[in-house]
């Protein structure tokens, strides 16, 4: 439980942490290390240098940019459990931080860290993956944006290359008078890794008409995806529909079988929750009653 | 790589290899043995510190990743030699403990959240705990101390009359010990 021998540098300026990266492909990036460090314990990774970001303060805080909540990388998960504005703007975040890891991870793990790590179970990649976020990567050639979508492509595997960093997470903001969420996990124990996960998020009009609605679900297969729920658009609530919307697009679902779930149970467990997120979503959408959450 | 370390008030240098945890650092370098080594991967929470007065794993950090920080450990919450502060006591009091192994963590993890919270409910507590682990008690005792603790320390923190007695029951003895340490 001893990690091999590696060097520590802790740059002052992300172009310089590119530089780095760029020079050995066998360096890493360490934030929160609430994941990698164990990787490192068991020797499952082998850096040769590992570059810290944790104190990089133009990687750090949370600000709003128009209707787009921005997460600095490094901003600690704990941080964004305590904010405000991102109670407010990203109630489906809040929803799902509890379900991230312990509280005392928590406090040094980072919304980034989760991000760039990949987990297919993983509570805010798969946040991410429903709202439509956009992650910002810097690399030597400059910033660029990419649709959570594209940037997870499988098992802990994301698509930047070595050079890269990624910087920050950007979050739509919904501005729907009644917005509502729901959020589902199943898992061995408290905070273990998500068998199954689901998130869901809806907008209502006055007269309880659904204007938007997203359902994510993660833990399923190789990393979390979204599910087409347009066909909810226009209607009003109908836990028949929902049901049937998601059985039907989860039958056959890609989804990964181990010893602790099989494809099976995984996809029943995926159309299970995944109504239930939804239908919690209209409810609470319907109590929301023309607040803003 | 030399790193200075400000342990329980106290700052320290240590010549460390950067893949040394604060963990080790902390047993082997400045000799706190409180602070459990147990799964040494960031399960079971016996290696707890309080990082600027937060629970944190010491074994998922490396010691040159924790200058700049207060860090606390079971041997900081005392408030004098030979004496307990109010959390550890209640530990005692309440059978909170057997072995003794995660009894580290769950104190410096209590300690924290009776910080921010001073009448935590029961699944604030269970919360709070759930990232440290017990193979002794059970966990009942473990609530049951920290329940105690916190409503010892609301009643230490209740105002006075002007006749020294307090607005609620009047209570004796070290029960109305201030929180040891730094809150």
């Amino acid at each position: 439980m001893k990690p091999a021998p590696f060097e520590y540098v802790r740059p002052d300026a992300l172009a310089e942490v590119c530089e780095i990266l760029a020079a050995d492909e066998d360096a890493r990036i360490i934030a929160g290390g609430q994941t990698l460090i164990p990787m490192l314990a068991m020797r499952l990774a082998r850096p040769t240098k590992l570059v810290d970001i944790l104190r990089l303060g133009e990687l750090r805080g949370i600000r709003t940019e128009g209707d787009v909540l921005v997460i600095g990388a490094v901003t600690r998960q704990v941080e964004v459990e305590r904010s405000e504005i991102a109670h407010r703007a990203l109630p489906l975040l809040m929803k799902a931080l509890p379900w991230v890891g312990h509280p005392p991870t928590r406090n040094r793990g980072t919304v980034g860290g989760s991000i760039a790590n990949a987990d297919p179970s993983a509570e805010i990649p798969l946040v991410a993956v429903t709202l439509d976020a956009e992650i910002e990567i810097e690399s030597p050639s400059g910033r660029s944006a990419m649709p959570a979508e594209e940037f997870f492509i499988g098992p802990m595997l994301t698509s930047v290359v070595p050079g890269d960093c990624v910087c920050a997470v950007r979050f739509p903001v919904w501005s729907h008078p009644c917005v509502g969420t729901g959020f589902h996990e199943v898992s061995a124990r408290q905070s273990d890794f998500a068998f199954v996960a689901a998130a869901a998020q809806v907008a209502l009009d006055e007269e309880g008409r659904c204007l938007d609605a997203t359902l994510g679900l993660g833990g399923v297969g190789d990393h979390a995806l979204r599910i087409d729920v347009s066909a909810l658009i226009g209607q009003e609530f109908s836990s028949a529909s929902i049901a049937d919307l998601v059985r039907a697009a989860t039958v056959g679902l890609e989804a990964s079988s181990d010893l602790h779930a099989t494809t099976s149970y995984r996809r029943r467990v995926a159309a299970a929750l995944g109504t239930r997120a939804l239908e919690d979503a209209f409810a609470d959408a319907r109590s929301a009653n023309g607040a803003v959450q | 790589m030399k790193v200075s370390l400000n342990v329980n008030g106290r700052v320290g240098v240590a010549d460390v290899e950067p893949r040394k945890t604060l963990l080790d650092t902390l047993r082997e370098d400045f000799l706190l043995v409180g602070s459990h080594a147990g799964c040494e991967h960031g399960v079971c929470g016996a290696c707890t510190v309080l990082l600027d007065g937060e629970p944190s794993r010491a074994c998922l950090m490396f010691a040159v990743q924790a200058d700049g920080y207060e860090i606390t450990t079971i041997e900081g919450l005392a408030p004098a030699p030979g004496e307990l502060s109010v959390v550890q006591d209640a530990f005692c009091e309440a059978h909170g403990l057997q072995c003794g192994y995660c009894t580290p963590g769950m104190i410096l993890t209590a300690h924290a959240l009776l910080g921010h919270n001073d009448a935590p409910s029961r699944e604030d507590i269970v919360e709070a705990i759930s990232g440290n682990i017990c193979r002794c008690t059970g966990y009942g005792q473990i609530v049951e101390a920290v329940e105690f603790a916190a409503d010892r320390l609301r009643r230490a923190n209740t105002p006075r009359d002007a006749n020294g007695a307090r607005a609620d029951e009047p209570v004796t003895g070290s029960a109305a010990a201030p929180l040891g340490g730094r809150t």
